[in-house]
Order: structure tokens, then sequence, then C-alpha cells
């Protein structure tokens, strides 16, 4: 099995606590949804909205997030897929797709010796 | 070791190497669970062929000798690195001891279609999925592909790197698609060739042999596809597109290289061959009932090939299968070239409204047929000095020599013709065809 971390993107500010009641019926079936494809979430995160962000670049801080965007990070999982297509079948299903957009990165391992 | 032995092996080594390298890489691919290793053992087994086979005699089967070869190799690797299962695991398949334990077995033929799966794998950029396709698929060397497409070989050699680390990086799977998934995942493959072919087809006859051999890989690679997917009526359609186009490749310039439109073309020099091969595959396509766009271009081609001058064409019913061609594919250049059908069947003023309206679309900027096709309604209307206008716009676009010389030509003539002459002139050819 190969891990993916999955990058959800929605409309700024991406607020957690707006979203609908259907989107949330969505997230509730999306687990079961996942493990049916063959895959598995190892672990996920929500973030608050991007308006609770700072972000620093070289010594500069400023408020707001990294990249200024019209979507923004809204939160990420590990996932874990025997491969690419399954992940990417996994990763259509995210309701993030509807209005946003998700972004499927494989994790680095260290080559091995 | 005799110069007629040498001699003869490295005919078979090249002609192996043309014929047989999707199938050993591919065979190679599955043993080796990596696209980077199999490669390189292919590349070491067609070297070691040069002196074997010049030594012992070339083998009666010289795909499986490479292929038993390039396996071992890739074997060997593995074993020395030690990651056999632990590194990439990516490629391998459960029952792959049975087939590494008989390495003379004829390799299954669905190894090359999941060769040229994972090239074309959606996940790739469209160039990357074109350079990994010649350079994997065809064994073309990086600095041929960087030739062919006009790029520093630097540039090309990145790409191709690049794209095969993001194979091994993310998993994308060495496996032909399931069939939910097929019909999107086969447009991509069919693309990739017709964008091989249409690349060769393009660039001026004679003027850089590089290109010409795409158009041969092309052809190529759409016969072992549909060898390998017969039931398949796009692939048809393809082949038939391909082989009907080519089939006009050695009249599309005059002997000093000018451009010859559809119109100029001596018609008795097309490959009767190749038009009867590629009307039969429409045919074919057309019988399974699922046409898709391969299959309506191939059929607008095939009404050019069977017709006896432009003007005898049956215009009204090429008019109709762009109608059709449009409704799966809506697409501003087909429905340009749609336009230069509907002037010959239904005159210029109709058609010129067409591209009037594609004009203010937008899309088309930037696209010389555009204003070419304009400049040509506009000269068979008598209005030269719009007519001119339109191909100084046309000449501001285009990249092609011989397409250059051509516009350029039809230019004079505008400017020299005033209003009342019109020459007996025809459409310029867009797109492929």
């Amino acid at each position: 099995m190969a891990q993916y971390a999955v990058l959800i993107y929605s409309p700024a500010p991406a607020d957690p606590m707006e979203i609908t009641p259907d989107y949330l019926a969505l997230l509730e079936r999306y687990p079961a949804q996942v493990e049916e494809l063959g895959g598995k979430i190892v672990t996920g995160f929500a973030l608050q909205p991007s308006t609770t962000a700072t972000a620093i670049r070289g010594d500069l801080v400023t408020d707001g997030p990294f990249i200024e965007a019209k979507e923004v990070v809204a939160g990420f999982f590990i996932l874990e897929a025997p491969d690419l297509d399954v992940a990417l079948k996994i990763a259509k299903l995210n309701p993030a797709t509807i209005d946003g957009g998700v972004e499927v990165r494989p994790l680095f391992v260290p080559p091995s010796e | 070791m005799s110069n007629a032995g040498t001699a003869a092996a490295e005919r078979a080594v090249a002609d192996a190497h043309r014929r047989e390298w999707a199938f050993v890489l591919a065979a190679t691919a599955r043993v080796a669970g990596d696209l980077d290793v199999a490669e390189e053992c292919v590349q070491d087994a067609y070297l070691a062929a040069l002196d074997a086979w010049a030594r012992d005699g070339v083998p009666h089967k010289p795909g499986a000798w490479l292929t038993a070869t390039a396996k071992r190799k890739a074997l060997d690797v593995l074993r020395r690195e030690k990651v056999f299962r632990s590194k990439m695991p990516l490629l391998v398949e459960p029952a792959e001891e049975e087939a590494v334990a008989d390495p003379d077995e004829d390799a299954v033929p669905d190894d090359r279609l999941r060769l040229v799966f994972t090239c074309c794998h959606p996940a790739l950029a469209r160039e990357a999925q074109v350079a990994l396709t010649l350079r994997l698929v065809c064994g073309v060397s990086t600095g041929d592909i960087a030739r062919a497409f006009l790029v520093p070989e630097t540039t090309m050699a990145a790409r191709v790197t690049r794209a095969k680390k993001k194979i091994a990086a993310a998993r994308i799977p060495y496996r032909v698609p399931e069939a939910a998934e097929l019909p999107e995942r086969l447009d991509a493959v069919l693309t990739v060739i017709h964008l091989l072919y249409t690349t060769g087809h393009t660039a001026p006859s004679g003027a850089d042999l590089v290109r010409a051999d795409l158009v041969d890989r092309a052809l190529h690679l759409t016969r072992m596809l549909l060898a390998l997917m017969p039931d398949e009526p796009e692939v048809r359609g393809l082949l038939a597109l391909l082989l009907l186009t080519d089939a006009r490749r050695a009249t599309r310039t005059d002997v000093k290289g000018r451009l010859l439109v559809l119109a100029e073309q001596d018609r008795s020099a097309w490959d009767r061959a190749a038009i009867s091969e590629g009307n039969r595959l429409v045919v074919g396509a057309f019988r399974t009932g699922r046409v898709g766009r391969y299959a309506l271009q191939a059929a607008i081609a095939s009404l050019h090939a069977v017709a006896p001058s432009y003007a005898a064409t049956d215009w009204p019913q090429v008019v109709r299968l762009y109608d059709e061609l449009l409704k799966r594919w809506p697409s501003p250049v087909v429905a340009l070239n749609r336009a230069v059908a509907v002037s010959m069947a239904h005159g210029p003023e109709a058609a010129l409204d067409e591209v009037e309206a594609l004009a203010r679309d937008g899309r088309l900027a930037g696209y010389h047929y555009l204003p070419a096709i304009r400049a040509d309604l506009l000269r068979r209307l008598g209005r030269q000095r719009e007519a001119a206008d339109a191909y100084r716009a046309a000449l501001g676009l285009v990249d092609n020599d011989a397409e250059r010389e051509f516009l350029t030509a039809r230019l004079a003539e505008a400017i020299n013709s005033g209003s009342g002459h019109s020459s007996e002139g025809w459409t310029t050819r867009p797109g492929a065809w």
C-alpha cells in the first residue's frame, strides 16, 4: 500500500463551521466509501478558516494564508491505497470537489539502503 | 567472428529494436517493477545481442531471446539491490514467480497494452505522455524525440525523467484500465498517437527525416493497438484516419517543397492500397454502431479519398459527418473545418457567416487557419482587398515554411487581381487532412 496526502481546497475562507447540512451528510458517508474502494484513511484534520492563518516568508510575518488565492487549504488527510488509480477514485468522491478541489500527493519515503 | 556474421547481427538487432522493443520492455517492466530498471536492462539486452548473435547466429525468435535476457538482467538487479519486495513492489504481481521460472515463454501480449496505458496515464501531462510513449513504447532515443519536437535534448531528458519519477513515486499502476474507465483512458492513448502523427505530418516532407519517422511510428503504434484491442471501433477509426491521410503524403508538396492544397493534389498518385484499407476500417467501425470522433474524421477523409476531384466530392455528406463530429467533439477547429465543407456545399457566403462567428468567439485567436480560410472565402466572393488583409493576418501567425510560402503567393494574387478576376483556386486545407 502507498500513502498519499489528500489536500482539500475550498473557497476562502473555508470555515468548517459554515459547511452546509448537505455537505456534512456527504462527509459522513465518505469513510465507508473509502473503505469500499479499497483505501483507508490513516488520519485527517480540518483546519480553522484561512482568516486565522499567519504566514512567514523570510523574516516577514503577514496575516493570512501563505498564498493568496480564491481557494485555500481547508484540511487534509492521509490516505492509504494500493495505487494512484484507487487513490484518485477515492479523491474524486470527496465532497470538496463540488465547489473546490483536492490534490493527491504521495508521501515521501526516504530511499532505503 | 566473420564480418558477414556481424553485419547480419547488426541488421537483426536493428530490426528487433524497431519491431519488438515495446514487447521486450513491457515484459521486462512487469518483472523489474520499475520502468527505469527495465529500460536499462532492455538496453543491455540489445547490446548483448550484438555480440551473441554475431557469434552464435541470430536466434529463431529474436524477441523471445531479448525478453529472456532482459528479464534475467532485471532479476539480477533486483536480487543485487535486495529491493525485490520492499522498495518497488508497485509493478510486481503476485503471480510473477511462475512467469520468471520460465523466461522463454512468450510474454502476455497485454504487457504492451499496460505499457501504453501507463505512459498515457491522465496523471501525466500530455507532453510527458507523448515523450514517454516514444521513449518507452517505441524505443526512440531522447535526442531524436527532442529533435522531433524542436526542444533542447536536456529539456526532453528532464521531461522523461520527471515523468518516470512520478510514475514510481505516485504509484501510477502498470495495468490496463477497467471497462468503466476504458473509453476515457483509451481516448488519451489515441490522442497521444494522433499528436505524434500530426507533428510528423505537418512538417514539410523531406525537410526533416526525424519528423517523417514520427508518422511511421504513429502508424505502427496504431496497428499494434488494433491487434491488441480488435473490438475497439475508435482504434479502427484512428488507424483508418491515419492511413487515409497518409495516402496523400507524397502529393502534399510539389518538387520544390511548395505546399499543395487538397484541390491541387494529384489524385492518381494517392496510395490506393492505403485508401482501400482505410475505407474497410471505416466501414468496420461504423458497423459497430459505436462511432466516435476518430471514426467520423476517418469517414470524412474517406469521402475525400474516393472523390474523383475536389469539386466532385460529396460535400453535403461531408457537412453531415461534420455535424455528427461536432456533437461528439464540440471544438472550434471542427467547426472551422465544417465551414470549409459548407462553402463547397452551399457557397462561400454561407460559410463566411460561420467563420466570422468563430472569429468573434475568440477561442481560435492565434490559429492561422482561421484568417487563411476567411481570406479564401473572401477571395472566392471577389472581395480581394479584404482577402489580402486576411492573408496578412494569417501570415502573421503561421510558423511552417511551406504554408508561409503558400499564403504569400495567395496574398500576391489577391493584391494583383483587384476586384474582378478570381483564379480557379481552392480553399486551404485546414487540420490534418
